[in-house]
């Protein structure tokens, strides 16, 4: 009985705010490519310790295997050719990704777990904490970044993290960690500003007011209430700085801060840099053309989101 | 109008206070006693002993007032950073020797890069929805997307190895404009796509005004309209733009002046990240944050002159 009388009501299904959004990320065809490459991008990389996980072999992914003379032109065996030891380019292309993209990663998990809390108590509660959370960023962001992130990598590499106090074990940084604590540990200061002041802006509005008044503690008016109205500046901002982060792991692989021990962009091309004028083009080729091709995709899907998600935010 | 500034002046004391905590707890706290490292590995334990001593590593941490804490900031703050261990000369007459082949490059990049990027914005601002806006944007998207190191050592290999146009690496006996000229090419070519499309979107916002439209409206030519009205009104956050990068100059370009050999403060610092001279980068750390805190005084000083509504309470 009740059930007929359900039917019969016509049902206007509204819209939510990210259902729309979608509808018209969907609509825009470059994004939609650009999303596909990054997909590719994140498969192959998933794929990759899959396999060392599982311990399958998978011959593509043994970059360390001699597949033929050093320095092989490109040719039909191998497809972008051969370094100086005789392996071949295109598996070192391929395994590349995963220090690039791991890196990206957790650079920004560790960026967000650190500017997002702090952005949004300083927002919410003002007052000490607001001065001390300003106080640290300013100070952050008064340091060149290049040279603090530089100071970051120099000082973390090698060290052992004591997690005891945890209730951890002992972290050894090396190669990919040292790098993504870098990268993390200090560029957590523009995420954090930008949700302090969203923070800020909301909390006049009515609804934290209504919150408020039903009795909601101050963690949950936080966490259910303003963190979910704040969301989409986090991801937009992440999706336009993944690009920084994966270029700052090229130049600090590049100056030997990184992974030294399995191959990446950043060591191929520091690697290129002396065969280039004897010739030897294709690792270099191989290398520039994996991080263009990221980076495209990532710009391009970055620029759409932001447009999809907040026509009026204005990210440079 | 003085009290602003007065007060300004003691807000940058916590912030000075701020990175000189940072620093020494980069490399005083993690980094800690690299005596073995600096010495080597045959190094007896009285050499290892002398490092401690010139560097003060065998001093308490905090809590005395010759600790290791009191030290830093004296030091820093007196601009005495030692001396560095690979070739035992003072750190702060190695850092004056770079300013000028760094500024030498950067300062011709950063004008150029200025000047070029603000005329296309201009015109690629006002020609936005034709193509050839679309077509900009889209090529600006793509040169942010090739890596920086790319750019350089293909320009390096194309235009210096192979065509010959420009020498390929410093050579002190020969004038350095030749040197820098290929160096600041690729680098206002690699940064063009950023600093396009930052203008572009400022200059939009300048051209959707109403005073645009009157000027128009009044028989002005475009480029009069363009470059009198509009270009004047977009200079606040061009202004910002360019003070605040100013520190950003004295500190070079890590790595041009690597690939090139130009002997300023970022071929320093890279030859001290190999040496394992945390003193160089500790002292670079600081100066560029000195720079950028004054700078940054500067800009606010400048925007309570130019602009009135800048309140001074």
């Amino acid at each position: 009985m009740n059930k007929t009388k359900e039917k019969n009501v016509p049902m206007i299904k509204g819209r939510s705010y990210w259902a729309d959004s979608l509808r018209q990320l969907r609509k825009h065809k470059l994004a939609m490519y650009s999303l596909s490459i990054i997909v590719v991008y994140i498969l192959v990389v998933m794929f990759i310790y899959l396999a060392s996980w599982t311990k399958t072999d998978v011959s593509f992914l043994d970059w360390n295997q001699t597949v033929g003379k050093g320095y092989e032109k490109p040719n039909k065996q191998n497809v972008l050719g051969t370094d100086f030891l005789g392996r071949s380019v295109l598996r070192k292309t391929i395994y590349g990704a995963r220090v690039s993209l791991t890196v990206a990663f957790w650079a920004s998990i560790i960026s967000m777990l650190i500017g997002v809390p702090l952005g949004a108590a300083a927002g919410y509660f003002r007052g000490f904490i607001d001065d001390i959370v300003v106080w640290i960023y300013t100070t952050l962001s008064s340091i060149p970044y290049i040279l603090l992130i530089l100071a970051f990598a120099l000082v973390l590499r090698d060290k052992t993290l004591n997690l005891n106090w945890l209730g951890l074990d002992a972290i050894s940084l090396s190669g990919i960690s040292t790098v993504y604590l870098a990268i993390g540990l200090t560029s957590w200061v523009d995420i954090c500003r930008l949700i302090r002041a969203e923070t800020m802006k909301h909390k006049q509005r009515e609804y934290i007011l209504a919150a408020l008044s039903y009795g909601c503690s101050n963690s949950r008016i936080i966490f259910r209430h303003l963190l979910p109205n704040v969301f989409h500046l986090i991801i937009i901002s992440f999706s336009l700085r993944f690009v920084g982060f994966i270029q700052a792991e090229v130049i600090l692989s590049f100056l030997g801060l990184g992974e030294k021990n399995s191959p990446s962009w950043g060591s191929m091309i520091d690697a290129a840099r002396l065969d280039l004028p004897k010739g030897y083009w294709w690792e270099m080729t191989a290398a520039t053309a994996a991080i263009f091709l990221i980076s495209l995709a990532l710009n391009i899907f970055g620029d759409a989101l932001r447009d999809s998600l907040d026509p009026k935010l204005k990210v440079q | 109008m003085i009290t602003y500034i007065i007060r300004r002046l003691l807000y940058t004391i916590p912030i000075i206070f701020g990175v000189l905590v940072v620093t020494f707890i980069l490399f005083n706290i993690v980094s800690g006693d690299v005596s073995d490292q600096i010495a080597g590995k045959a190094a007896s334990a009285e050499t290892i002993k002398e490092i401690r001593a010139e560097y003060g590593w065998d001093k308490p941490l905090f809590l005395s007032w010759d600790s290791q804490f009191i030290n830093h900031l004296k030091n820093s703050l007196t601009f005495q950073f030692g001396r560095s261990w690979s070739d035992r000369e003072l750190i702060i007459t190695k850092i004056k020797q770079g300013a000028l082949p760094s500024l030498s490059l950067t300062v011709p990049m950063f004008i150029g890069e200025l000047v070029i990027s603000i005329s296309l914005a201009l015109i690629v601002a006002f020609l936005r929805g034709t193509i050839i806006d679309i077509l900009s944007v889209f090529i600006c998207v793509v040169l942010m997307s090739v890596p920086f190191l790319s750019f350089i050592l293909f320009g390096q290999y194309f235009l210096a190895f192979k065509w010959g146009l420009f020498p390929v690496y410093f050579w002190p006996d020969l004038p350095l404009p030749q040197y820098v000229a290929l160096p600041i090419l690729i680098g206002i070519v690699a940064g063009l796509g950023g600093n396009l499309r930052f203008y572009r979107t400022v200059m939009l916002d300048e051209l959707r005004n109403d005073y645009v439209r009157t000027a128009f409206a009044k028989g002005l030519g475009t480029g009069s309209v363009l470059f009198r009205h509009v270009l004047k009104n977009a200079m606040i956050p061009i202004i910002t733009q360019v003070i605040l990068a100013i520190p950003f100059l004295f500190l070079g370009s890590l790595l041009l002046e690597r690939f090139f050999g130009i002997p300023g403060l970022g071929y320093l610092m890279i030859d001290a990240i190999a040496a394992r001279d945390f003193q160089i980068i500790n002292a670079m750390t600081f100066i560029g944050a000195i720079l950028f805190v004054v700078f940054n005084l500067i800009t606010d000083i400048c925007y309570s002159i130019v602009d009135p509504r800048v309140s001074f309470e």
